[in-house]
């Protein structure tokens, strides 16, 4: 065991840094807890700011204030899943095939989809509100189902097991073809709305001019949920590290094989 | 490339011609389907109407089973990891398994196609069948591309039978609309008040270059990732 960590920390670079030196289960350093505080913080100014201070809007009173935590999550879902496509390709083609992008990866699909969940869960919420109906089959609408059905699958790809780096490989090449299937269908669902003009539904926020203190509250969700999604996945992906280097510890013979892999000769 | 793709394809047919399970399992279920969605819709006007996303449905419900079917043929005896150690391409095996693929769906749709015509009294304007058979060739091509793909990612590995239709189904989405929308000009059955109301011939082609655009796409998507998926999977 103790022979793993040197070697484990030569393989991850920057990752192995607050492994060194807080080796202890510990997830946190000095960074991601400030981070952490911050996004209390910022996330009590958007309470304070989403539900006392902003106004209610005029047409659609106080269900405007969903919108405060719609279109940060849906921001940061998309955030998530572009950083897990970036992770993914990083993954691949760098020549190090580092793990630590595998696991970014992995993380911010995770966290990602969370998001996603919350933004479908609120827009249902607020169309009943606003439209009378949870659902309409706007071209945005279903590209965002979808895109979290796609990823739903991704994190089960990842759960499929195999060797850490298999598992990476797998689930980085499905994290490149969901990047090229999203426009696919957006704009295959586009079409489909465009070509059929039945219940084409506005989008409110169009038209509507918004109000300073409205527009203001709007950002501070911006900030509160990108930094909550920052320090969400910094953490996600620690412990992910250390999921991999318990199931490593479990299987000593198959580790001194990926390590005589891993060091460029071959097994076998 | 192409040789061992011609190879590996003949294999895979060669194992159908011999094993008969897909004329004998897939084929009937298909025709299953398209007999269930009648006692599931129950009005004759409403399933002539849908018929075409009827028909698309029941392919690709078709296309699970026979990427299931096409990478249990792989993965029982190892045989792909055999393939693999014996240095053959990787980019061949996809084209081969996808033109096998392509080939069974062709089949499968042609018959289902008259299931439709039988089943659903759905009739193609004569002006729509050359749109009609190119439309079902590049969406065929799409779905066996995208099928072989995600076939790949997810052989050998545990639960791939409920994982399959999770990965596959949100992918062939656009397959699955702009397939429907071309039949449905072909067959001239859009349209809000009459079954044979407002839809041209020419509404379909738009949809053709879709279809066209997402199996271009995906054959070279899955050109290039089936050799990583391949390794070590």
């Amino acid at each position: 065991m103790s022979a793993t960590v040197p070697n484990i920390q030569s393989q991850q670079g920057v990752d192995a840094s607050w492994v060194s030196r807080r080796w202890r289960g510990i997830t946190s350093t000095g960074f991601s807890r400030f981070l952490g505080i911050l996004a209390i913080v910022l996330t009590v100014w958007l309470v304070l700011f989403g539900l006392i201070f902003s106004p209610p809007d005029i047409t659609q009173q106080s269900s405007v204030r969903i919108m405060y935590i719609h279109v940060p999550t849906a921001w940061v879902a998309y955030l998530a899943f572009g950083v897990t496509g970036l992770s993914s390709a990083m993954y691949l083609f760098r020549k190090k095939h580092s793990l630590i992008w595998d696991r970014f990866a992995g993380a911010s699909a995770e966290v990602g989809v969370m998001f996603m969940g919350l933004t479908l869960v609120t827009g249902a919420l607020w169309g009943r509100l606003t439209w009378g109906v949870y659902w309409a089959w706007d071209a945005r609408l279903t590209t965002t189902a979808f895109l979290f059905v796609t990823y739903v699958g991704y994190l089960a790809v990842r759960r499929l097991g195999g060797s850490h780096h298999a598992r990476a490989r797998r689930s980085g090449v499905l994290g490149l073809l969901a990047v090229l299937e999203i426009p696919l269908v957006h704009f295959s669902v586009k079409l489909w709305r465009s070509l059929h003009q039945e219940a084409s539904v506005a989008n409110p926020s169009g038209d509507v001019k918004m109000d300073g203190l409205m527009l203001f509250s709007l950002f501070v969700g911006l900030i509160a949920f990108s930094s909550l999604y920052f320090w969400l996945v910094l953490h996600r992906q620690r412990v992910m590290y250390l999921e991999d280097r318990y199931e490593d510890a479990d299987l000593d013979t198959a580790l001194a094989e990926r390590r005589a892999e891993s060091t460029g000769g071959s097994h076998g | 490339m192409w040789q061992t793709a011609r190879l590996v394809a003949a294999k895979d047919l060669n194992i159908e011609w011999r094993s008969r399970q897909v004329t004998n399992q897939v084929l009937p279920f298909a025709g299953l389907t398209l007999v269930l969605f009648a006692f599931a819709l129950d009005r004759d006007d409403i399933t002539a109407r849908v018929a075409p996303g009827l028909f698309w449905l029941a392919t690709t419900f078709s296309l699970i089973v026979l990427v299931q079917r096409a990478f249990a043929v792989e993965t029982s005896d190892g045989a792909l990891d055999t393939l693999r150690v014996a240095g053959v391409d990787p980019a061949g095996i996809y084209l081969g398994k996808s033109l096998a693929l392509a080939a069974q769906l062709i089949v499968l749709e042609a018959l289902l196609l008259l299931g439709v015509i039988v089943f659903y009294a759905s009739h193609i304007r004569p002006a729509g069948i050359v749109l009609v058979i190119i439309t079902a060739l590049l969406a065929t091509c799409g779905l066996a591309f995208v099928g072989t793909l995600y076939g790949g990612l997810a052989a050998g590995a545990k639960g791939r039978e409920t994982l399959l239709p999770l990965l596959l189904l949100p992918v062939v989405a656009p397959v699955l609309i702009g397939a429907t929308r071309a039949f449905e000009a072909a067959f001239g059955t859009r349209g809000g008040a009459g079954i044979r109301a407002g839809v041209e011939i020419s509404d379909g082609w738009p949809w053709v270059g879709m279809l066209a655009i997402f199996a271009a796409v995906f054959g070279a998507a899955g050109v290039l990732a089936f050799g990583p998926l391949l390794e070590e999977a």
